[in-house]
């Protein structure tokens, strides 16, 4: 922002010109935040900025109107350089109401400006944030720039014409407030407003109320920047943030959960299979279901079942019948389908098992991310019961981890937990849209005849997968379960010998999976040096932001990102071995550590945070630093 | 089930070559039996059938029959067997369960497949009692009931089997014994039945829960136990001495005494299987004051669950086509140009 305080601008031009903004809007739940953001987002992408978004919404739909826990925010940032975190400090905090102003100022960088809605700083709101004095007139917000609009007041001037009720005519406040930021980011008003005329093609009214709110705050902008009107500390002005350098193509932005279920239905495509999904609400995973129940004529049906054991069970049912099945749910949702997750794993039938993370144990932070089911995915289940993990680090990532996980889950005969969490599931970023042509399809086959020497279930091919024999097929008929299978017959066999002989396929087939994943890579850095920093899932943009600046700066650090988690790529071991100290930031209190510890007897130092926010940048610059001295 | 083709094979052709392993003197025997028995019957094919269990003595079912088969985890066969029936219509779905795995551990999947009526037949294998665990009472145990787990007796109350089935929605509700010779026509109208055809069996646990069910199962006094139920006939026990009429002032069902035949003097009601009120009354008749109501309880269709979803599901995509580069580029979409800025 080309603003009054000059003092510390950490996101100004780079030497190249490059530059970055981070902007939070924060307000009541009720104030349509997500809705805002999600269309600025929109707007962003539309310029040509790359862009990462941290959504972060209470788990109460409509809190109490007004409290501190009832805020929802909706953070971007984007900028003509690559993106790849939500930005560690807002430059620009909008807060609709006191408690907004309240929970988030203390984020913002020093200098940066917060835009107040004064109109609802009365008594009753102040006493809700539990602030004893108004902020926007004692002077403690000094070392921000301050500018006081009455939103409130300026929405319900411009939307006056239409007749709405007060409280209709305050909903268009997200509105006009996105109109003011479109202009201070010089965007181009046009898409937000066809956006509202399909929203509300019902109620015309209320369309018009929005686009008049939207061009109001747009034309606030305008006047009062021509105006100079001293509103308080800060001053509006625009600034254009110009297009991110990007490889030529189309683009479109999603969001984790969109870009996961279509990598799925890619997946089921190139399997050659039609799709069966049972779900069960949850938060944060339940926006695959939403997605997918839209996609019929994909060959794709959706099952709200009963409970989660029920939709991994309608899934394992249908895999058998010889769908593609798969169940999705949060880390609570998981631990609820373990014990069918150990029958797929004993009736060698393919699944895929989404697991949405969220903040735990038991219902912990159902809106807030954190990695700590990475023990749950890898370990948790009864008896000797190994499964492949795949963690998805982005959005867009998202998309070809669940294609890959399809792949394996039919290729080895075998449940596959994909691991994404609430922070992919819900931030968007721009994503170059795949050439479907150029995805490799691997079509399944059935066993559809009786083979030569007589029918055998458990009969094992090159990769130790078993035949998959759907019923119907004629003269194919046989009896699968949950008890231990005699080896390629599948009859009941409880022998000594034959179990020890079934848990080692069962190991060996999984592990083998590893002889169909790419090697280990470096992501960022040399293949051998002083420090490794490895990571895995979401925390993937602040660890490869942090070894950027550790590299430009001239330290001998590397960034290894961990994308197959069960089993590991093979050449890992030896890589890691290649550095002088590992550390593993993640959002637990060191799952990955102790994996890797047990593996490969590396001395991997855990940098943990659990807060429910993901880390920032500064916290992985600072980790880093500590183990390079 | 489904209208399909109807193949001949004979009972030998539904038997496998596995060693069946319940306590010699089971009731289960005598239910195989008469499921290999009814299956040449039925005209139904072994590659198009599939049973589907979960866990008890009774889960083991499948292993025994020479048809697909899927022995899965304790109360969840309804949820499992949902999924195969949602991703084949085409196929024949059994499910095979016992008094607990049904209506305790899998209560609530119960409730759900009857209430969304998916197309397949239900056999609850009432023992009152969990065998396979060694003997501990059961949900259906009656008050009392001296276990392993409840050495002073069970003091909470059974569930009814039947009741909680009309109670989540069923629209065939049966019952019938292990042994009794009509177990395969109870079989047949199950499987005639389209949706969920729930059946209840009272079946004898000759080692935890011996004729727990003699009273009203013993041959030598079945006739005065037992009401056999017929569509379009009277509710006659007894050799056709006693009735089973509707007290008008009261709304109970009582039993009467039938003179000569006359049920019609007597007020004796016509069995009919679509009325669910007397359905309730039927399956709520305290044994002891009245005789044990046995055979097709209930039966009145409603369009199934997977019909529902198929329907949809081809509503939905009608004239769409699965153009998944389109899918991919919906929305929004902005192109970066070749010869715009580098990476």
């Amino acid at each position: 922002m080309a603003t009054a305080l000059k003092q510390e601008e950490p996101n100004s031009p780079n030497s190249d010109g490059a530059e970055n903004v981070v902007v939070r809007f924060a307000g009541d739940s009720g104030d349509g935040m997500q809705l805002t953001g999600g269309q600025f987002t929109l707007s962003t992408a539309l310029a040509g900025s790359d862009l990462a978004t941290f959504p972060d919404f209470p788990a109460e739909i409509r809190a109490p109107q007004g409290t501190l826990f009832g805020v929802s925010a909706f953070q971007i940032n984007f900028g003509s350089r690559a993106i790849e975190t939500a930005g560690d400090q807002p430059d620009v905090l909008i807060a609709m109401n006191p408690a907004a102003l309240k929970t988030n100022v203390e984020a913002l960088r020093p200098g940066g400006l917060i835009i107040a809605d004064s109109g609802e700083f009365g008594k009753r709101n102040l006493d809700k944030a539990k602030y004893e004095n108004n902020p926007l007139e004692d002077g403690s917000l000094a070392k921000w720039q301050l500018l006081k609009l009455d939103i409130s007041a300026l929405t319900l001037e411009a939307v006056k014409p239409f007749g709405l009720g007060n409280k209709e005519a305050l909903r268009c406040k997200n509105m006009w407030t996105l109109g003011l930021a479109l202009w201070m980011f010089e965007r181009d008003r046009e898409p937000i407003i066809d956006w509202l005329k399909g929203k509300f093609a019902k109620l015309p009214d209320v369309a018009e109320a929005n686009i008049a709110a939207l061009n109001a705050g747009h034309a606030y902008g305008e006047t009062a920047e021509l105006s100079g009107e001293g509103l308080g500390s800060g001053h509006l002005t625009t600034r254009k943030v110009g297009a991110a350098p990007s490889a030529p193509g189309k683009y479109r932005t999603v969001t984790g959960a969109e870009s996961l279920s279509l990598g799925l239905v890619a997946g089921a495509q190139l399997a050659d299979l039609p799709m069966f999904f049972g779900g069960y609400p949850i938060t944060p995973a339940s926006a695959i279901l939403h997605h997918l129940s839209r996609l019929k004529e994909f060959g794709v049906t959706t099952f709200q079942a009963e409970d989660e054991i029920a939709a991994i069970a309608a899934a394992i049912g249908a895999s058998y019948a010889g769908k593609l099945g798969i169940t999705s749910s949060s880390g609570p949702g998981i631990a609820l389908k373990g014990e069918a997750i150990g029958l797929a794993i004993m009736t060698e039938l393919p699944l895929v098992i989404v697991n949405s993370q969220r903040g735990g144990p038991s219902t912990g932070l159902p809106t807030k991310t954190e990695q700590s089911d990475l023990y749950q995915a890898v370990y948790g289940r009864n008896g000797d019961a190994p499964m492949p993990v795949i963690a998805a680090r982005s959005p867009s990532d998202a998309f070809e981890c669940a294609i890959e996980a399809v792949r394996i889950a039919v290729q080895y005969m075998t449940p596959v937990m994909l691991l994404t969490d609430g922070y992919i599931a819900n931030a968007a970023e721009p994503w170059k849209i795949p050439d479907v042509s150029g995805l490799e399809p691997f079509p399944t086959t059935f066993l559809e005849t009786m083979p030569a020497d007589g029918l055998k279930p458990y009969a094992r091919d090159g990769k130790l997968a078993r035949p998959w024999i759907k019923p119907g097929t004629p003269e194919l008929m046989h009896r699968i379960g949950g008890i231990e299978k005699g080896v390629d017959t599948g009859h009941i066999d409880y022998g000594a010998a034959n179990h020890q002989k079934m848990t080692e396929i069962r190991r060996d087939k999984v592990l083998g999976v590893a002889d169909s994943i790419p090697d280990q890579d470096v992501a960022l850095g040399n293949t051998s040096g002083k420090l490794a920093v490895v990571g895995w899932g979401s925390t993937f943009g602040p660890i490869h932001q942090a070894v950027r600046r550790a590299v430009e700066a001239g330290k001998d650090v590397a960034h290894i990102h961990i994308r197959n988690i069960w089993p590991m790529p093979k050449n890992l071991g030896d890589l890691l071995k290649g550095y002088d100290r590992v550390i593993v930031p993640e959002m637990n209190t060191g799952q990955l550590k102790t994996v890797l510890r047990d593996l490969y007897l590396v001395d991997a130092k855990p940098v943990n945070k659990v807060s429910g926010q993901p880390f920032t940048i500064a916290e992985i610059e600072a980790a880093i630093e500590e183990n390079l001295s | 089930m489904n209208e399909m083709t109807k193949i001949t094979t004979t009972l030998k052709d539904w038997e496998t070559d596995q060693e069946v392993r319940w306590c010699p003197g089971c009731g289960d025997y005598a239910i195989l039996k008469a499921v290999q028995r009814t299956m040449p019957d039925l005209g139904a094919d072994p590659s198009k059938t599939v049973f589907v269990s979960g866990i008890g003595c009774s889960s083991r079912f499948p292993y025994y029959m020479e048809t697909y088969g899927f022995h899965t985890i304790h109360g969840r066969a309804p949820a499992v067997a949902t999924g195969v029936k949602l991703a084949n219509p085409e196929l024949d779905v059994w499910i095979i369960t016992g008094d607990g795995d049904a209506l305790s551990i899998g209560g609530n999947h119960t409730m759900h497949l009857l209430r969304r009526n998916l197309d397949c037949q239900v056999m609850l294998f009432n023992n009152e009692i969990y065998g396979l665990t060694k003997g501990q009472y059961s949900p259906t145990s009656r008050q009392g009931t001296q276990s392993p787990s409840t050495p002073y007796g069970s003091v909470d109350r059974p569930a009814s089997p039947c009741a909680f089935a009309l109670g989540a929605g069923a629209r065939f509700v049966a019952r019938g014994i292990d042994v009794h010779k009509g177990l395969p026509d109870v079989l047949k109208a199950a499987h005639a039945h389209k949706g969920t055809s729930f059946i209840e069996i009272f079946q004898n646990c000759i080692v935890y829960n011996k004729d727990v069910f003699e009273e009203f199962a013993a041959k030598k006094t079945a006739a005065d136990t037992q009401l056999h139920l017929v569509d379009g006939e009277p509710m006659l026990f007894g050799k056709g001495t006693k009735g089973i009429t509707l007290n008008r002032k009261t709304l109970q069902l009582e039993v009467v005494d039938v003179v000569d035949g006359d049920w019609e003097a007597a007020d004796v009601i016509v069995h009919d299987v679509t009325n669910r009120s007397v359905a309730h009354m039927l399956i709520e008749m305290q044994f002891g004051e009245f005789p044990m109501a046995l055979g097709v309880l209930y039966d009145d269709p409603r369009p199934t669950f997977e019909a529902a979803v198929v329907a949809q599901n081809e509503a939905a995509s009608a004239g769409k086509k699965p153009d998944l580069q389109a899918l991919l580029s919906k929305g929004q979409t902005w192109t970066v140009a070749e010869g715009g800025p580098e990476l």
